[in-house]
């Protein structure tokens, strides 16, 4: 499978990442790298570590070892203060939106601009305004969150994540629990807004399809490390089981159907409750 | 051996927890010295933490001064002493039920609702996001809603004590035979402004300090579910009551104390 050429252009560049959560190994020697400008698919079965990914993209959780370095800077090393600069840079769609409850659409978008900048109110107005017509809830900006659609706050989301026109947005899980009208929308926009904005765009989810048809580039995550990788047509046509089980969506596989437990018949002919 | 293991677990981990406790309030404390320009984010706070208050304060202290005006001039007139009853009032009022009642009641009412906000941002990531967009929660979220807490207390404990002596006149002079001038004159003659009132107004402050505290920090600590808030909504009532009886007994010992 073809790799991302490292010389060439790449965001974000993750090298030799290791990380556990307690007793249990989340990533192992995890290497990737993000190509600059296109819409890179992170996909994996769910608990694989995928938004703990994004966390550490973020600086908002550092790895055990291994380093993770945005734009050529290495983001666990950074002070607070240059943390927070750089993520001024990023946007991030969380899988539950996370639009602030007591703020309306509009001010939920203008929230990062009126937090980070000067700018007069008219100004912050067209701002929002074209963010808004961008995902085409120009006409809801008076709504509240809890009068939105989990389309429409996945939409306001998203505005909010360009506010600042950031050279990486990252995507948690964006297509889950959509119906299709919807599901469609989001697709478009994630494209339409990478390429709209020359931005960088990195989603996680587990939807095959979805994030096929919109990746440039598609990592496959499995037991701590990268377990496939390419462009969505070569990953549609690999030979390595662990990856045509996950495209295929197959119960059963390297990644086995059944919890690890004791023989059947052992446990049938144990005494009851055992321990 | 299994309950000494539990009372060290119990020990380390509530000692972790203070811990937390205290570095979170500097954290917070620094951020409310750069929220100090952002003067509309403190004045919603204030009105969500103390305007929201008034009435149950308001309420509850006409019914205490009412109370004591009757059980007041119940004992007094018994040793003909009933022309002190404003004086009985006020100083019960100003010295002790005004700032403790008080903080009672904004643990109950503003405390838990705090606890309950900030619990919910962190459970639907909202915090998150704010961390996600450069924006620091402790000082665009917490910091405001201490120093509205801080701010709030004291003026809410004034208002209970003043509604709680007019409570008292109402039956005292209004009900029972205690004399206008009399109630309003003893209260003047008998209140000291440094040791009862402004004694008083250190501990609203004192207590206005530690029920916020707890109740910013138990949400900002609590575990992102639903049952997290609602523990640590209940942990809020518990600690910033039990905090604010047991130093009110520290600070009437160093304050009104003899010895």
């Amino acid at each position: 499978m073809s790799q991302v050429d490292t010389a060439h252009d790449s965001l974000i560049e993750i090298r030799d990442v290791g990380f556990s959560f307690g007793d249990r190994k989340i990533y192992d020697r995890l290497e990737m790298t993000i190509p600059r400008g296109k819409v890179t698919a992170i996909m994996g079965p769910s608990g694989c570590g995928k938004s703990t990914l994004l966390n550490f993209i973020g600086g908002r959780l550092k790895p055990d070892n291994g380093d993770i370095r945005v734009n050529d800077i290495s983001v666990p090393s950074l002070t607070r203060r240059d943390l927070y600069a750089l993520r001024k840079q990023m946007g991030m769609m969380f899988q539950n939106s996370a639009l602030l409850t007591d703020l309306n659409v509009f001010e939920n978008v203008a929230f990062p601009i009126r937090e980070h900048t000067e700018l007069p109110d008219e100004l912050v107005k067209n701002l929002v305004l074209s963010k808004l017509q961008m995902v085409g809830l120009r006409g809801a900006r008076h709504l509240m969150p809890a009068e939105l659609s989990g389309g429409m706050t996945r939409r306001v989301a998203l505005a909010r994540a360009i506010a600042l026109d950031p050279m990486l947005v990252m995507y948690d899980e964006p297509f889950t629990g959509l119906d299709p009208i919807s599901l469609g929308v989001i697709v478009k926009l994630i494209r339409e807004v990478n390429d709209a904005l020359h931005m960088t765009s990195v989603v996680v989810t587990h939807d095959v399809a979805e994030g096929c048809s919109i990746a440039d580039y598609v990592y496959l995550l499995g037991q701590g490390s990268v377990i496939g990788q390419g462009t969505p047509e070569e990953m549609s046509g690999t030979k390595s089981p662990e990856v045509r089980q996950f495209m295929g969506g197959l119960p059963d596989g390297p990644v086995a159907y059944h919890y690890p437990a004791r023989d059947y018949k052992e446990d049938l002919f144990q005494d009851w409750p055992d321990d | 051996m299994t309950s000494i293991r539990l009372l060290g677990r119990w020990v380390i981990n509530s000692v972790l927890r203070f811990g937390r406790a205290t570095m979170f309030l500097m954290a917070t404390l620094v951020g409310v010295f750069l929220i100090l320009r952002r003067f509309r984010l403190i004045v919603q706070q204030v009105f969500a933490v103390g305007v929201l208050t008034v009435l149950i304060i308001v309420v509850s202290g006409l019914f205490v001064g009412m109370v004591l005006g009757l059980q007041g001039y119940n004992t007094l007139v018994d040793f003909g002493a009933e022309s002190s009853l404003g004086l009985v009032v006020a100083l019960s009022l100003t010295r002790e039920l005004g700032p403790v009642l008080t903080a009672l009641l904004f643990a109950g009412r503003a405390g838990s609702a705090l606890t309950a906000e900030i619990g919910l941002m962190k459970a639907t990531s909202q915090l998150a996001g704010m961390e996600m967009m450069a924006v620091d929660p402790i000082e665009r979220v917490m910091a405001p809603r201490f120093l509205a807490g801080f701010i709030a207390m004291p003026l809410l404990a004034a208002m209970f004590t003043a509604i709680g002596v007019l409570g008292g006149y109402l039956i005292g002079v209004g009900m029972l035979s205690v004399d206008s001038g009399v109630y309003w004159t003893s209260m003047q003659e008998g209140v000291d402004v440094y040791d009862d009132i402004f004694n008083g107004v250190i501990k609203s402050v004192v207590f206005g300090f530690v029920v916020t505290w707890i109740a910013v920090f138990e949400g900002y600590d609590a575990a992102p579910t639903s049952e997290g808030v609602s523990r640590a909504t209940t942990r809020t009532v518990v600690i910033a009551s039990l905090a604010v009886l047991g130093l009110d007994f520290i600070l009437t010992s160093l304050m009104f104390s003899e010895v």
